[in-house]
């Protein structure tokens, strides 16, 4: 039995009736990650002798008729979440050696549910990207094809799931980059409704979309992971007080009551034609389960990228101006002068794209330009948020393409960022309106790269999602077939 | 050209970042592109529409003003690329 393999729930059970003990699964999880791990790079930082430990007190626990729900799990966590004692890193030169003196309240979670904490996943640096091709430790690979990016910018978290080199991960989504990563390996990855899960210990990129989700093998697992870090939080004052419902009871077998909408403005020109085949694949057996579809119109969605690339830049042109290069991380010791020591040590430690996108957000919020720029992108971002409600006025889901296309050649548009922007563009909207969207997996390429299809709800309907992707995974039946 | 390279210059000096000569022309380029790009947003009239800042209607979070635990003065240091146990040193202001 190749336990690497298996989900959180198969391996719940195995564990429960002693077949298998936390710590013979995690010896198998790090043999896998010595077998494959040169060929994929999913992780930043391995944290092997911990988690051997923490499994055996899971095994302890479970002998004693303790343990939460994620008892002896052995789980990757991407490296913008803080650990305390390990290293977090944001896929930055400039964290390079920072260790948290606490844990991000998702971790705490994990923790309190006695998962294993295997090590730091690959990111794009403190998020920004598309590809994970901006991070300073190395770009992962795609488990499915090597010579592709494994999508961003939770891109490690997404591989490592893939490849097998953990049960699950947690990542995060500003733009799309749990979706889109999850798309392009072939996995499930859902982002929340903001405010459902905590930011706190989760370094900041832009604080208004920013949010922490899971990253599965199958639908059921995120429904487990996302029930282990919700609630609120008091630290994260954007947190809501909510309950939390148990996302499994919502994993039935049909979609019967449900009304989907098809966004036309999701289909248009430049959408890969074997994408579009296997979306409409996903809606038609969707129908097949029950659902009714309807045609949505989301006219702003064309806008959602414009608005997005102020919107972000300028939040986190504020967020990143605490790298000082006085408190944590990365100093120039050589410059004498206090300005300079800030300048050199930024200009350091920062990779290409982080310093473009604190350019574009100081220059946007500047004096003079505040209003033709951020002004305008929150203006446009309030129409987004009006087309959705109309939306979902008529429909109680939202189903489209994760990404225009299949996962790209590494390399292949690394000079061109305006066109690595574009790629967001199905995503992107979601975050802007705060609510909670899905990557299934729907199809493989001819080129046999993974297609994702999303399920997009309204606030805190994440119930809704579940019920659609657990439909249509049973109803297409794709077993993850990447061979490494 | 929406952008300038002394703008470029200019707001890198606000945002507290040093850039060579090189890349000064090559971010000028490339921001040049995006600028124009979000240029799009120009096409809808959004007079009279109040612009969004959070996606949910999130008010003022209070609590109580307690004093509780934090971080220790040695945890909270711990990090700091030079420090002498008390503060975090920098080089000299005035």
């Amino acid at each position: 039995m190749k336990l690497h393999a298996l989900t959180i729930h198969a391996l719940q059970d195995l564990l429960a009736t002693g077949e298998i003990s936390s710590v013979e699964l995690t010896r198998a999880v790090l043999d896998r990650i010595d077998a494959v791990e040169s060929k994929i790079n999913a992780y930043i930082t391995q944290d092997r002798d911990t988690a051997l430990a923490q499994a055996e007190a899971a095994d302890a626990q479970r002998r004693r008729g303790e343990g939460g729900n994620l008892c002896g799990i052995p789980l990757s966590l991407k490296d913008v979440l803080c650990t305390k004692g390990l290293r977090t890193t944001a896929g930055s030169r400039i964290l390079e050696t920072f260790i948290p003196p606490y844990d991000a309240t998702v971790v705490e979670r994990l923790r309190a549910e006695g998962a294993v904490i295997l090590g730091k996943t690959s990111m794009d640096e403190f998020a920004m990207g598309s590809a994970n091709e901006n991070c300073a430790y190395g770009v992962p690979k795609n488990p499915w094809n090597l010579a592709h990016v494994c999508g961003g910018s939770s891109g490690g978290s997404a591989a490592s799931v893939a490849a097998d080199e953990c049960i699950a991960s947690l990542g995060s989504d500003t733009g799309g980059s749990i979706r889109q990563p999850a798309s392009h390996c072939g996995i499930v990855g859902i982002k929340p409704t903001y405010g459902r899960v905590s930011r706190f210990g989760l370094l900041a990129y832009a604080s208004s979309l920013d949010q922490v989700g899971p990253l599965t093998k199958d639908v059921r697992d995120a429904a487990i992971m996302l029930k282990a870090i919700s609630g609120y939080d008091p630290r994260d004052s954007t947190s809501i007080d909510q309950p939390v419902p148990d996302y499994t009871g919502a994993l039935t077998q049909d979609c019967n009551g449900l009304t989907i909408g098809i966004p036309k403005e999701y289909f248009g020109a430049g959408l890969d034609p074997e994408v579009e085949q296997a979306v409409s694949k996903g809606i038609s057996l969707l129908k097949e389960a029950g659902a009714k579809i309807v045609e949505i119109s989301l006219p702003h969605t064309e806008y959602g990228v414009a608005a997005y690339y102020i919107i972000a830049p300028a939040e986190a042109s504020s967020n990143l101006a605490r790298y000082d290069g006085v408190r944590y991380g990365f100093r120039d010791h050589d410059q004498q002068e206090l300005l300079e020591m800030y300048r050199h040590s930024r200009s350091q430690g920062f990779g290409e794209e982080v310093k473009r996108r604190i350019i574009i957000g100081t220059y946007a919020l500047s004096s003079g330009y505040y209003d033709a720029y951020y002004k305008k992108a929150s203006q446009v971002r309030t129409l987004i948020v009006q087309d959705y409600a109309k939306a979902f006025a008529q429909c109680d889901l939202l189903v489209s393409p994760v990404t225009p296309a299949p996962a790209w050649k590494i390399g292949a548009k690394i000079d061109d960022p305006l066109s690595v922007y574009l790629s967001d563009i199905l995503t992107i909207c979601t975050n802007l309106a705060g609510l909670p969207g899905m990557s299934v997996p729907c199809g493989i390429s001819s080129h046999g790269l993974p297609i994702g299809l999303q399920l997009q709800a309204s606030h805190f309907a994440e119930e809704k999602i579940f019920q659609a992707a657990s439909a249509l995974e049973q109803r297409l039946d794709l077993k993850n077939s990447c061979q490494l | 050209m929406k952008i300038t390279p002394e703008e470029v210059r200019h707001v890198a000096r606000l945002a507290r970042l040093s850039l060579s000569e090189a890349e000064v022309e090559k971010t000028t380029l490339q921001l040049d592109g995006i600028l124009s790009y979000v240029e799009k947003l120009g096409e809808l009239d959004t007079t009279g529409v109040v612009p969004t800042t959070h996606a949910l209607a999130i008010h003022n979070a209070f609590r109580a003003d307690e004093v509780r635990e934090s971080l220790s003065q040695q945890e909270a240091l711990a990090n700091g690329p030079v420090q002498n146990g008390e503060a975090f040193v920098v080089p000299r202001v005035i």
